[in-house]
């Protein structure tokens, strides 16, 4: 019999944790990541058909509307620089990130702020601030929804692990199951069928915003929430609960009941905090993944938020968009990470900042 | 509590079963949806008259678009959907007549007081501007305006989206380089006066007024242009301002109060606001025109495939639908210059053995595919005349017997081997490629596959006779619109050898039969509407006669038209949408 592994019990004469060197760290290690990501990004946009034989003149092409004569073409290929060799378009992005950048729309010049990650190749906008406008829907949707998740799905694996072999856990679980088998697009388009359509109980589509309506803002967002939350909670319930079985196992839980604390105590004090760390883990990179565009949801409830934009520039062939979201999704991620790394310590005081 | 669970399942179930029941359609007469069943009007009324006529102001138009406005700057766009939807905001000197059927292929003048005059040599044109006329800020509009959206629009560098049709016709001596890098005066736009415009060409062109009905003539104010952010701080002409674009988001619209219903007499303005909801699944807006929530599609190119089964399957929805005829052609563009399509007789064996009923079929069948097309210019374009120069057997699946006499005096009696291509990311292509495959192996041609994306395909590949030539591409699959409905603007692009570009090029074929180019000249000299679309159709029957283009369908579309929406008409002229500048709602 080992002994019994208290986790509040580990490394407590440990000093306390160097957070602000450890940020610090992980941030200058996303500057380079952003700048790997980028450099790959750009040359798989903007090297890579040069390498496969396209010419400038053949990537000009495809944003000179229905006509494109040969000069609209020489135009359309000096506006948008795409002449100039791989390393110096790549260091005028760069560039632009740093110090900003200007840009003539015909008769003014316009002045892109740092850091500018350039305009659209098919409708001139400036990408930062379309990035910055679409992040608050995927933001609502990703964040909405990851509560809910979060709380259903971790109950839900609480509750079947405790109930282990009844029926509410066989339930549970088949609910789980369908919940991660059936893909967003049909869960979400039955949900707006019913709901939207047929009761014509909850709105369908269009974002409101916070500031200008907080309940409708969650009214209109409800039925993605739920259907996105359906999708994850039911992972989470099937982690949570093999998490929970595998804990409620060990000799501390055991010993915790025999010293006679409260159950309650037991569950959510030593099997629960113990199981989180796993969860904890995917959880930061879902919700990464979600902030860099909830694509299927956002399509499927017509949101414009990130996911929508870069699936339709990436229709269009919009490089400096589809860049943008690269960029932007991997802060979240590396940012969601980081995050994830400093809760670790408040979970489980084992882990040590480093 | 173990029992409840079961029963829980079971009525979730039953919910499921009657919403996906009541989702299905099929033949449930009782359903109502369109926001207030089918009322008086039968099916395809509004190809020909105006449905729900009403002069009922008020209101909000409530629109969906599944996709962005390719740009709201009138002066830098190319979309059928904008140039029709523009005319909201932005007048230009012609329009179409605002009429049901084909009197709407008629042009009449809009910003001016009449159609352009054009000179006794034939090489310019004058509108003369009707009176009073404002901007929504209250400014006067003058002629410098339109000369200046014109020079702009098709002069400059950076507005590169639409058409560059006055700068091909203009003439242009000194090589004007557009109102932002080039501060001398453009002389072949003259304004003699703030109500008088006159166009100056380098060759005559008959049908410069079709060229004045573009959006880049609607007049543009050169303190108030920002270029290429016009699009987001465009100054009305028309009857309605614009209050907010958010990009790829909404756009939202109401009255301009300076606009005068006397200066106008083509558009009605019902609605009191207009809202735009962008980049919207196209399922979705289908679904909400169906159930009340939304009154026009704005892309006007039919419902999709779910919608058309819940429309045609029942009588109070079909009611509200008309099946309009885009006036697109879908075509095989048989290249001259691959062999063994190099030598007549096989590119007639080719015609021949084409199955169009598989294509037909593939495309969505008779009603949301199109009709049988047996010309290159379609049935709904000025200067079609009815003729058959392959006919393709009377079930229309190709003439087999035809195609293999074809084929001895080709040489080949025993078929070739050709490649064959169409735009990979369009299912309904695919499936008719293959159709054709099938319909092509019954006479020994083998056809195999080099498909590319549309976005690629109509640019840089297949829209490349350097590209074609080097993968061997003898049939190429295309879809054609004119930019104006007369045989000429349907004509131009894709039959004349001197529209053959290195990429980007849409005479597929390549035409290069210097009778078509004669004529295409000798209509564009020709001021008789008449005696040109007598020389479209020579034009057609001589490409024809030489099978570079074999026509499979005139494609059609299922429009819907919810209850709500009043004075619905379709409009030829803009590819078989619903004209839009008359709409209401109740």
């Amino acid at each position: 019999m080992g002994v019994p592994r208290d986790p509040r019990g580990a490394h407590r004469s440990a000093r306390p944790p160097p957070l602000f060197s450890f940020i610090i760290r992980r941030l200058l290690g996303a500057v380079g990541l952003l700048l790997i990501v980028s450099l790959v990004t750009f040359a798989i946009f903007f090297l890579l058909p040069r390498l496969a034989g396209a010419s400038p003149d053949d990537l000009a092409t495809k944003y000179v509307g229905k006509a494109p004569t040969a000069e609209a073409v020489a135009a359309t290929k000096e506006r948008l620089g795409l002449d100039d060799p791989f390393p110096i378009q790549y260091a005028r992005y760069v560039k632009g990130i740093v110090v900003g950048q200007d840009y003539s729309n015909g008769p003014e010049v316009n002045h892109c702020p740092p850091p500018c990650l350039g305009y659209s190749f098919v409708n001139n906008e400036p990408v930062l601030p379309t990035l910055m406008d679409r992040a608050p829907v995927t933001l609502s949707l990703a964040v909405g929804a990851a509560v809910l998740w979060l709380i259903g799905g971790v109950s839900i694996g609480v509750l079947s692990a405790l109930k282990r072999g009844t029926v509410l856990d066989r339930a549970a679980m088949a609910i789980a199951l369908a919940g991660v088998s059936l893909p967003i697009y049909f869960t979400g388009l039955l949900s707006l069928a019913i709901f939207s359509y047929w009761l014509k109980i909850i709105p369908s589509t269009q974002y409101v915003n916070f500031k200008d309506d907080p309940l409708e803002w969650a009214n209109h967002l409800s039925l993605a929430w739920i259907t996105l939350a359906f999708l994850y909670a039911a992972l989470y319930a099937r982690l949570t609960r093999a998490g929970m079985l595998e804990t409620l196992n060990e000799d501390y839980i055991r010993t915790a009941r025999a010293k006679g604390l409260p159950e309650r105590t037991v569950v959510v004090r030593h099997a629960l905090r113990a199981s989180l760390t796993p969860i904890l883990t995917i959880f930061g990179l879902d919700l990464g993944l979600l902030l860099g565009g909830a694509v299927l949801t956002e399509s499927t409830y017509s949101y414009a938020g990130l996911g929508t934009l870069s699936i339709s520039s990436i229709e269009k062939g919009d490089l400096p968009m589809v860049m943008g979201v690269v960029l932007l999704a991997t802060v979240f991620i590396v940012v969601a990470s980081l995050i994830v790394d400093l809760l670790y310590a408040v979970v489980d005081p084992r882990v040590r900042l480093s | 509590m173990k029992k409840t669970k079961p029963i829980a399942l079971a009525a979730a179930g039953l919910l499921l079963t009657s919403v996906l029941a009541a989702c299905g359609g099929g033949d449930d007469d009782t359903s109502t949806g369109g926001g207030g069943g089918g009322g008086s009007t039968a099916q395809n009324d509004a190809l020909t008259k105006v449905v729900n006529a009403s002069d009922k102001k008020g209101g909000t138009l409530r629109i969906a678009l599944s996709d962005d406005f390719d740009s709201l700057d009138p002066g830098d766009t190319y979309a059928a959907l904008q140039w029709n939807f523009s005319r909201l905001y932005a007048r230009a000197l012609v329009t179409f007549k605002p009429v049901p059927g084909t009197g709407n292929l008629e042009l009449v003048p809009d910003l001016a007081t009449d159609l352009g005059k054009p000179s006794d040599d034939g090489l310019s044109w004058t509108y003369t501007l009707r009176p009073g006329l404002k901007y929504d800020d209250g400014t006067p509009i003058t002629s410098k305006d339109v000369k200046y959206a014109v020079e702009r629009s098709n002069y400059s560098k950076q507005l590169q989206t639409g058409p560059k049709y006055f700068k091909q016709y203009l003439a242009d001596p000194d090589k004007y380089k557009g109102p932002y890098d080039d501060k001398a005066d453009f002389k072949s736009i003259e304004t003699p006066d703030d109500s008088t415009v006159v166009f100056k060409l380098s060759k005559k062109f008959a049908e410069f007024d079709y060229l004045a009905s573009m959006p880049q003539t609607a007049p543009v104010p050169k303190a108030k242009d920002k270029g290429l952010d016009y699009k987001k701080a465009v100054v009305s002409s028309g009857p309605y301002k614009i209050d907010a674009y958010a990009v790829g988001k909404s756009l939202s619209m109401s009255r301009n109060p300076s606009w005068d219903q006397a200066s106008d007499p083509i558009r009605t303005a019902l609605p009191d606001k207009i809202e735009v909801q962008l980049g919207q699944d196209a399922n979705d807006i289908d679904n909400r025109l169906l159930s009340g929530g939304l009154d026009l599609d704005l892309a006007g190119v039919g419902v999709q495939v779910p919608a058309q089964g819940k429309i045609l399957g029942n009588t109070d929805q079909k009611k509200l639908s008309d099946v309009s005829t885009g006036g697109t052609l879908s075509y095989l563009a048989l290249n001259q210059t691959v062999a063994p399509l190099d030598n007549i007789h096989c590119r007639k064996a080719v015609a021949y053995a084409t199955d169009k009923l598989a294509a037909q079929t593939a495309f969505g069948g008779p009603v949301t595919g199109g009709q049988i097309a047996t010309t290159i210019v379609p049935s709904t374009v000025s200067g079609y005349v009815k003729a058959d120069a392959y006919p393709s057997g009377p079930d229309n699946h190709g003439d087999v017997a035809k195609a293999k006499e074809e084929l001895a005096a080709c040489g080949k009696p025993n078929g070739f081997d050709i490649v064959m291509s169409a735009r990979s990311d369009r299912p309904k292509e695919m499936q008719m490629q293959a159709g054709l495959q099938q319909g092509f192996a019954r006479v020994g041609i083998k056809v195999t596959f080099k498909n590319a994306p549309f976005s690629d395909y109509i640019t840089t590949l297949h829209a490349s006779p350097d590209y074609i030539h080097k993968n061997k591409i003898g049939i190429i699959f295309t879809k054609w619109g004119a930019d104006w409905p007369s045989g000429f603007g349907f004509l131009s692009q894709i039959v004349d050898s001197r529209a053959i570009k290195p990429s980007g090029n849409s005479n597929y074929q390549e035409t290069k039969n210097p009778e078509v180019d004669k004529l295409l000249d000798q209509a564009a000299e020709t001021p008789d509407k008449a005696a040109r679309e007598k020389l479209y159709a020579q034009i057609d029957q001589t490409v024809m006669a030489e099978a570079g283009i074999v026509p499979l369908v005139y494609s059609s579309q299922l429009l819907y038209r919810p209850a709500s929406l009043t004075n619905v008409y379709v409009s030829p002229a803009y590819s078989g949408m619903y004209d839009y500048v008359h709409l209401g709602v109740k």
